[in-house]
């Protein structure tokens, strides 16, 4: 069973870089020691023009100033979330900053595996695009097993693609979990 | 089967392997670097155990390039923390800041010391990893946690890509690069136009070029999405790869079975100089139709425009003038910085031609193609237009939130510097 999450949604469009994820001069903080780590929450999305910011009215802060954790808890998207480096940081970063699940009608490769084998966040595939159906700050429920996002604001339940070839991994919880489930590295 | 297939077939130990197959390969390098090598490290720690071994340190090449000629105290950290893991497995092939192994950009400094060989599986912990598929060899770039799994296994697993062919016909003109072909094919397909797929470049226009510019197509594979850039070896290659290497190499070639997802062919000689307009390297333009637009700043460098072709294309038109805007030089390796004092241009050196037209030239790195830490070398101020040889324009790529990021050809970058303004490089040779 993968988890749910709900809260309020935060939209974007099509294309997010992860240098407008994460952006590159932040990469040198440490991944691990607490009061560093903490940063990457703070500068996640922080590279969004602010008038794309927050669809559809854009203008809207991903993280609040001075803040580590945003108000949002899901990421809704166009097509291509992700695009540009390999950095592992661009999920994590989602994750620190609170985000559970991303719904993107597509996504870039390296940023999906990473999100998969890194356990940090669902990448969930969108059947339509729902960046027009889905408005930032709309209360969302996204339930990736039964392949749903609730809108409860609208009322309206937008379909999910099937997790497909990476359900296993994701059930397990990232790689290493699922190579050790599966016999292929030694369980701890 | 594609190349591609053939080599995953390999490497996974499967006579056969089609489109969608998910197999676990055996890795053959692994390339990691100043920013994502440290929590790497952490991640195999914290899987293997704190004293827990590498899979294969001698498969294991670590050159730091991203934040190097900086003051941050952060990215010096970095640089710390792959010295002390070169020292605890025992690595061979660390190139360390500081030291006269120092090579600079990853991606040059992988072909420079014969780590790119036909036929192998290179991952890196780095997107434009790609670029080494001009070798004929499977490489793309993977996350930390991809990364820590090798390091303790030595393999990945892989779904196997389907394989889109790129190919140009006919002659390259004077006035155009690798650069311009890349960027065309990028605005042909789109951003995402490769998302999955494998990228093979083939024809006439592509096997005369020089094995480094051949290194430009397969390193933008990732700017259309792709999962790997490839090319067929030929004399070329092979000659260039048992210079630098006594390492055996199996090759794999065009094979009559290979099956292709879809093919595009272009006539080279139809291609204008080009340029990706901000904010997406998708978003092509004849550089006459952008031509006048205002520029502030000019930048030859990175593991995609910063090859010794790359300088000595921007040298020809360099030669004997001068710069109307700030121009910043910044060789990929070490290696590429010496021969620019060791290469000429009539009786001019590469150096001396870029320190008589008035530009800049910094140490080999990463420098400003991807922003990086405030006091990097010729990083993007304000809201400026930048013309670059680099590979990326997205929002803030170059370091300033503001700037805005016209990718383009070593000679259109040099065209344009020499006038301020976007300017077609023909107007020069001519």
């Amino acid at each position: 069973m993968l988890a749910t999450t709900s809260g309020l949604a935060y939209v974007l469009g099509d294309s997010i870089d992860t240098d407008q994820i994460i952006p590159a001069r932040y990469l040198v903080y440490s991944m691990t020691v607490p009061e560093e780590r903490a940063k990457y929450g703070q500068y996640a999305l922080s590279a969004v023009p602010i008038e794309q910011a927050g669809l559809p009215e854009g203008g809207i802060p991903f993280v609040g100033e001075g803040e580590t954790t945003s108000r949002y808890a899901v990421i809704v998207a166009g097509e291509n979330f992700g695009c540009g480096s390999s950095r592992e940081h661009a999920p994590f970063a989602l994750r620190e900053a609170g985000i559970g699940a991303v719904v993107a009608a597509s996504y870039a490769r390296i940023f999906y595996r990473n999100a998969v084998d890194g356990g940090f966040v669902v990448p969930c595939e969108s059947v339509e695009n729902l960046t027009v159906a889905v408005r930032t700050g709309d209360e969302v429920t996204v339930d990736p097993d039964s392949g749903t996002i609730t809108n409860h604001t609208t009322g309206q339940t937008h379909a999910l693609r099937p997790l497909g070839d990476v359900a296993p991994i994701l059930h397990a919880g990232g790689l290493f979990a699922y190579a050790r489930q599966s016999g292929m590295i030694a369980a701890r | 089967m594609t190349l591609t297939e053939q080599i995953l077939a390999r490497a996974s130990g499967r006579d056969r392997v089609q489109p969608g197959d998910n197999v676990w390969v055996n890795v053959d390098t692994l390339l990691t670097h100043d920013v994502c090598g440290p929590p790497a490290y952490d991640i195999f720690k914290r899987e293997f155990g704190e004293d827990a071994r590498f899979w294969d340190g001698d498969r294991v090449v670590v050159i730091p390039d991203h934040y190097i000629f900086t003051e941050d105290v952060h990215a010096h950290r970095n640089v710390v923390a792959l010295r002390q893991m070169a020292a605890e497995q025992g690595l061979k092939h660390f190139y360390d800041v500081g030291t006269p192994r120092y090579k600079g950009v990853c991606h040059m400094a992988l072909a420079e010391e014969g780590f790119n060989r036909p036929g192998e599986v290179l991952f890196g912990t780095d997107s434009h990893t790609c670029t080494s598929g001009a070798f004929g060899m499977f490489a793309t770039g993977v996350g930390n946690t991809d990364a820590a799994f090798i390091l303790g296994t030595g393999k990945l697993w892989v779904k196997v890509p389907p394989t889109l062919r790129f190919v140009f016909e006919g002659a390259l003109p004077e006035y155009l690069t690798a650069k311009d072909l890349i960027l065309h094919v990028i605005g042909e397909i789109g951003i995402d136009g490769a998302t999955y797929a494998a990228m093979e470049f083939d024809g006439e226009a592509v096997y005369a070029l020089p094995v480094h510019e051949r290194m430009t197509l397969t390193n933008m594979a990732i700017e259309a999405g792709g999962k790997n850039g490839i090319l067929a070896p030929d004399e070329a290659i092979l000659d260039y790869v048992r210079a630098r290497t006594d390492v055996d190499f199996t090759p794999v070639y065009t094979r009559p079975d290979a099956a292709y997802q879809r093919t595009w062919t272009f006539d080279a000689a139809q291609i204008e100089p080009l340029v990706a307009k901000p904010h997406r390297p998708d978003n092509r333009a004849a550089v006459r139709e952008v031509a006048g637009t205002k520029l502030q700043r000019a930048y030859v460098g990175s593991c995609t425009g910063g090859k010794l072709e790359d300088f000595e294309a921007a040298a020809r038109l360099l030669r004997g003038h001068e710069v109307r805007i700030p121009t910043f030089i910044v060789p990929a390796t070490r290696l590429v910085g010496e021969q620019l004092k060791t290469t000429f241009v009539g009786d001019e050196s590469l150096h001396d031609v870029f320190v008589n037209a008035g530009c800049h030239i910094g140490d080999a790195s990463c420098g400003a193609c991807l922003g990086g830490p405030p006091d990097t070398f010729g990083r993007a101020q304000d809201a400026e237009n930048v013309v670059s040889t680099t590979n990326r324009n997205f929002p803030g790529r170059m370091g300033s939130q503001g700037a805005a990021v016209y990718l383009a050809s070593p000679l259109t970058v040099a065209a344009s510097a020499l006038t301020g303004v976007l300017t077609d490089p023909r107007d020069y040779l001519n």
